[in-house]
């Protein structure tokens, strides 16, 4: 039956002076929008299936296609907008869950975008990235409560003994995402990416490929609630193990990568049978309380011979920072939070718009609670949740992040077009989909390429503004908000991120 | 009687000699080289003779090579001489002008047009077609006797090329053949249909399974021709173009092995040690029927004269299956023929696709799970992809259903030797 | 020498490469101009070859020993003594299509608007091959092996 309620929307417009009928556009739309005609000899575009994803477009040598939004135009309404109204339409003919990927499109106010850094001016002089050395390596882990020196022969050495720390090279890591809900390519890039800068990329709760092997040094392995591809091989090959307790996308809800992404090598990597959904329980059913929790974090490092650091990943709801104290006394090394705006390759849409807190007020509670009990030196705090440039990093920092995870950034970066369709597994940039003539189209020395390129760029912004603040080192930004104001908070806001108003002096 | 001496010493100028100057200089770039050659031109390619006859090129694009071809290979080319005799035991070739003695000789003097036994053969006007002179004398005849009707003798490549220049002059052309079709070695019977439908379109006339049995002259000068059929065709010029045998003539007697041609083994040695053979004039070893038969083509003439040139300067270099193959067009109907294209029969397995509204038809013949021929009549494109098959010997069981389709390409082949050709390091003749 | 090598992994089957081919043949040299004129009397230099679940991108392998230059009757077929490619010289070919029987890659084809040998000739001239420079998956590399 037709669904006749649901309307394109996009539409595909081709200027004739333009199109050459080479057909690349035909070629390229995995969802068949394009078509040519052998008799007329004409190509041309029916826009009901188009996804918005700019594949013909960007391809298209003479550039004689645009991507608009459908012209449907609603009388005006401020409550009902057409996108409210659309889905309705779509749940009345499917009577289903409304499905999406990617992060929360929704226009919530964005913190980031709300407070502004500081710079130098006169009594303390900037320093010039380019002539000066400045300083990004970061250590996530436990620091201890104190420090003891020995002295001899003149100089200093450290005689307490210091757990496990990853080093990074930038303040930035590639967030977890799944081989299975991205393809091959993708997931062998961002290893590869992160090796190469000398940081480090999550794999996700699809256990890890044989093809990332060579990068494991510089890999974080996930431990979810399905448990998919774990064993004591794959946690001791990594840097680090992570336990998933949820994402910022959909808190309180499992995973579900459906049955046609489950080809034969994810299903290896996953260890379940192939073409069968791969569905994550919302808990993990061995962790009812926190003191389970914290059973589970010795059982890894026990089998990880304390080598290693154990990360609880957490997603940022009303009550994190007592739920992020009470990881940290469980023996978390690292605790990572994910916000409202987090990615994800599947979840409800009406979850993912509207469940969970913005991280940077979570990540502000959380380091302002720590920091009140104490305990803020036992874990490094990573963040994440639509991080989108190196400013979103640096006011993370100055917020009290000790590093940033970013997710879509990276996707973005390797040709994601953002248009929320990953759970169709028909990505035309190869991203998420296993579909082989689909995966081709990732290649992975472009991908490593570009994603090495954006966090060159990035390093390069930090310093710039890290020397504009005077400061040469990130250590001295980390928590230190009095480097942030905030512009256009209310009152409660500003008390809850701690930091002051714009205007507002030392 | 002067005797020069060099270290290699090539008797013929065409493309087995050519090959065999680039071969030897792709070792030893620096020893003596004679050539000699019976014609006084520039090196010239034989096949162009008829684009020569039929006005399309002019003498400068006869040439084969450069101008300065044997200068900058250091080659003392000695045109317009003609070797007469070989001694082994001495290491001399004699000359009609002296004597050359040699380390290393190469015989490339090719073939020599087959002229059948006729009554009135001798008359003015008939003429073979093998030499770039038998072009230009040829075409002079064709102007100063205003000739209007030729007959070619021979329905075979040189006769068809032949018709075609002469056609390409204005002529009326009769064309008569011993076998019952046209091109019967390259082509099979429906490559002959198609072959012929294509020469009686361009409005020349065709006479199968007969022959002409006398030259008829009026006035010494030729003026019809008797047919096997008792059929008389009036004309004023008869071009010969029965075949071609190898000139072995120059090795009678001298202890160099000789059959049809000069005996030769997969290094274009002769049996006699530091004499080679290539060309028209040798005999060596059809590759994919294991016969011992003179390969009177070109490309296998060069690459001939290539090894030949190799081994003589010491390197190490064998032939690599070699097989006939023809490209030609028939009044604009591309025809290509390689290897067994008409083999039929016990142990051989025939694939055919014929397409009459496209007018193209490949027929492919199989010995075993290997191609061993391969004819292509109208659609003639990537037809280079087949002969590569039987050059290697390549097993085409696993894709034998996709020879003959529309998409067949490298794409269809087996990942290891399509990786091979596209990823690999050189493709080896 | 640098050759053009056609990793199949990673082509998409697009096509761009033929445009890009055609379209540094044309006279025009401009996309729009050269498509709307000229494209079917350019038989472009490199062709797509799809199968089911591959495809890759071919034109003249620039072999070593070339089957090629020993079957051309004219002389035609040459060796660039610069770059080390494979010419026609068009002026002296006469289309025997002696090339397209031996070519073992099939990567001869019969030009169009004269009855000539086409292929691909390495962009002669160029620092890239329009092709590889153009290919949207770095499918095509050009490199010395």
């Amino acid at each position: 039956m037709r669904k006749w309620l649901v309307q394109p929307d996009f539409v595909v417009e081709r200027d004739p002076e333009r199109c050459i009928q080479c057909q690349v556009c035909v070629r390229q739309c995995a969802n068949d929008v394009h078509s040519y005609d052998p008799e007329d000899e004409l190509v041309s575009s029916d826009s009901a299936t188009c996804v918005g994803c700019h594949r013909c477009a960007t391809l298209c040598p003479t550039g004689a296609i645009s991507i608009r939004e459908a012209e449907l135009e609603f009388h005006p309404n401020a409550n009902w907008t057409a996108w409210t109204i659309r889905n309705i339409y779509k749940q009345a003919e499917s009577g289903g869950v409304l499905l999406t990927g990617m992060g929360n499109d929704r226009p919530y106010v964005n913190y980031w975008d709300r407070m502004v850094l500081n710079a130098s001016q006169v009594t303390n002089p900037s320093i010039d990235p380019l002539r000066e050395p400045m300083e990004l390596v970061t250590y996530l882990g436990r620091k201890p409560d104190q420090i003891e020196f020995d002295r001899s022969n003149g100089g200093y050495s450290v005689k307490t003994e210091l757990a496990t720390q990853l080093e990074l090279q930038i303040p930035v890591m590639f967030s977890a995402m799944s081989y299975g809900s991205i393809s091959l390519n993708a997931s062998v890039a961002l290893a590869r990416a992160a090796a190469e800068a000398g940081t480090f990329a999550n794999s996700g709760e699809g256990g890890l490929h044989r093809d990332i092997y060579p990068y494991s040094k510089n890999m974080i392995v996930q431990v979810a609630s399905g448990r998919f591809g774990v064993d004591v091989e794959y946690l001791n090959r990594a840097a680090a193990v992570e336990i998933k307790i949820g994402q910022g996308a959909k808190p309180g809800i499992g995973g579900h990568l459906p049955a046609q992404k489950v080809d034969r090598a994810v299903s290896e990597t996953r260890m379940i049978p192939e073409g069968t959904d791969a569905l994550s329980p919302a808990p993990h059913h061995d962790i009812y309380s926190i003191e389970d929790l914290r059973q589970l974090i010795f059982a890894i490092k026990e089998v990880t011979h304390y080598e290693k650091p154990v990360s609880v990943k957490i997603s940022a709801v009303h009550n994190v920072a007592a739920i992020a104290s009470g990881c940290v006394r469980a023996g978390a090394d690292i605790v990572a939070m994910d916000g409202l705006l987090g990615g994800t390759g599947a979840a409800p849409t009406m979850i993912r718009n509207n469940v969970g807190i913005p991280i940077a007020v979570a990540l502000a509670a959380v380091d302002s609670r720590l920091r009140e009990e104490g305990i803020r030196n036992r874990a490094s705090l990573v963040v994440a949740g639509g991080f989108r440039s190196s400013a979103d990093i640096v006011k993370a920092i100055a917020l009290g992040a000790d590093a940033v995870y970013i997710g879509t950034g990276a996707l973005v970066a390797m040709g994601c077009h953002l248009c929320q369709k990953c759970y169709t597994g028909k990505c035309n940039w190869g991203i998420a989909t296993q579909d082989p003539y689909l995966t081709k189209r990732l290649n992975p020395d472009v991908a490593t390429r570009r994603l090495g390129n954006l966090l060159r760029g990035w390093a390069l912004e930090i310093k710039e503004m890290l020397g504009g603040m005077g400061i040469n080192a990130i250590e001295s930004l980390r928590g230190n908000r009095e480097h942030l104001r905030g512009v256009g908070l209310s009152e409660s806001e500003l008390e809850v991120l701690g930091i002051k108003p714009a205007g507002v002096g030392a | 009687m002067k005797t020069d001496s060099a270290k290699y010493v090539i008797i013929g100028n065409s493309t087995a000699a050519i090959g065999c100057i680039e071969g030897i200089r792709s070792v030893d770039p620096d020893r003596s080289v004679i050539l000699v050659a019976k014609e006084p031109c520039h090196t010239y390619s034989r096949p162009l003779i008829s684009y020569f006859l039929a006005g399309e090129i002019d003498a400068e694009r006869m040439h084969y090579r450069p101008r300065d071809f044997y200068d900058a290979n250091r080659v003392d080319a000695r045109l317009g001489l003609a070797a007469t005799r070989v001694d082994p035991e001495q290491k001399i070739v004699e000359t009609t002008n002296g004597s050359l003695h040699f380390e290393k000789l190469l015989i490339a003097s090719g073939g020599r047009p087959f002229v059948p036994d006729i009554p009135g053969i001798e008359a003015s006007g008939v003429f073979t077609f093998t030499s770039w002179n038998d072009a230009t004398v040829i075409g002079e005849y064709i102007e100063g006797n205003r000739a209007k009707r030729a007959v070619v003798v021979g329905g075979g490549l040189i006769g068809i090329k032949a018709a075609e220049a002469l056609r390409a002059r204005g002529l009326d052309v009769l064309v008569v053949e011993l076998a019952g079709r046209l091109l019967p070695l390259a082509l099979d019977a429906e490559g002959s249909r198609m072959a012929e439908e294509s020469l009686r379109a361009a409005g020349v006339e065709l006479e199968c399974s007969t022959t002409v049995n006398r030259v008829l002259t009026e006035d010494g000068c030729v003026s019809g021709v008797l047919q096997g059929n008792d059929r008389t065709a009036s004309c004023n010029l008869v071009i010969v173009a029965a075949g071609v045998v190898p000139a072995t003539g120059l090795v009678a007697g001298s202890g160099i092995g000789v059959d049809k041609g000069i005996l030769i083994d997969e290094g274009c040695r002769t049996s006699v040690e530091g004499i080679f053979a290539a060309g028209d004039v040798a005999q060596g070893c059809d590759a994919l029927s294991g016969e011992s038969r003179p390969i009177p083509i070109f490309p296998n003439a060069y690459h001939q004269g290539r090894v030949a040139g190799v081994n003589m300067a010491g390197g190490d270099a064998s032939t690599n299956g070699t097989f006939s193959m023809n490209s030609v067009e028939v009044f604009g109907l591309p025809t290509v023929s390689v290897g067994l294209a008409t083999a039929s029969g016990d142990g051989y397995e025939e694939l055919v696709h014929d397409d009459e509204a496209s007018g193209t038809y490949r027929r492919v013949v199989l010995r075993g799970d290997r191609i061993v021929g391969a004819l292509f009549v109208g659609d003639i494109d990537r037809a280079g992809i087949f002969t590569g098959l039987m050059r290697q010997g390549i097993d085409i069981s696993s894709f034998k259903d996709l020879l003959l389709t529309e998409e067949f390409g490298l794409i269809s082949l087996p990942e290891e030797y399509r990786k091979h050709v596209v990823m690999g390091e050189a493709i080896e003749v | 020498m640098k050759r053009i090598y056609a990793r199949e992994e990673y082509c998409l089957g697009c096509r761009l490469c033929e445009i890009n081919c055609l379209v540094k043949r044309s006279k025009s040299r401009k996309i729009i101009k050269a498509f709307r004129k000229e494209r079917d009397s350019i038989v472009p230099g490199i062709q797509v070859e799809e199968g089911e679940r591959v495809s890759f991108a071919l034109q003249c392998r620039h072999c070593v020993d070339a089957p090629c230059i020993e079957a051309c009757i004219t002389g035609a077929m040459h060796r660039d003594s610069e770059s080390g490619a494979i010419v026609c010289d068009e002026e002296r070919c006469v289309g025997c299509w002696s090339c397209i029987m031996v070519c073992p890659a099939g990567a001869v084809r019969r030009g169009r608007e004269r009855r000539v040998a086409s292929k691909c000739d390495l962009c002669m001239g160029e620092s890239t091959p329009v092709c590889v420079e153009g290919c949207p998956n770095e499918a095509l590399i050009y490199e010395d092996r």
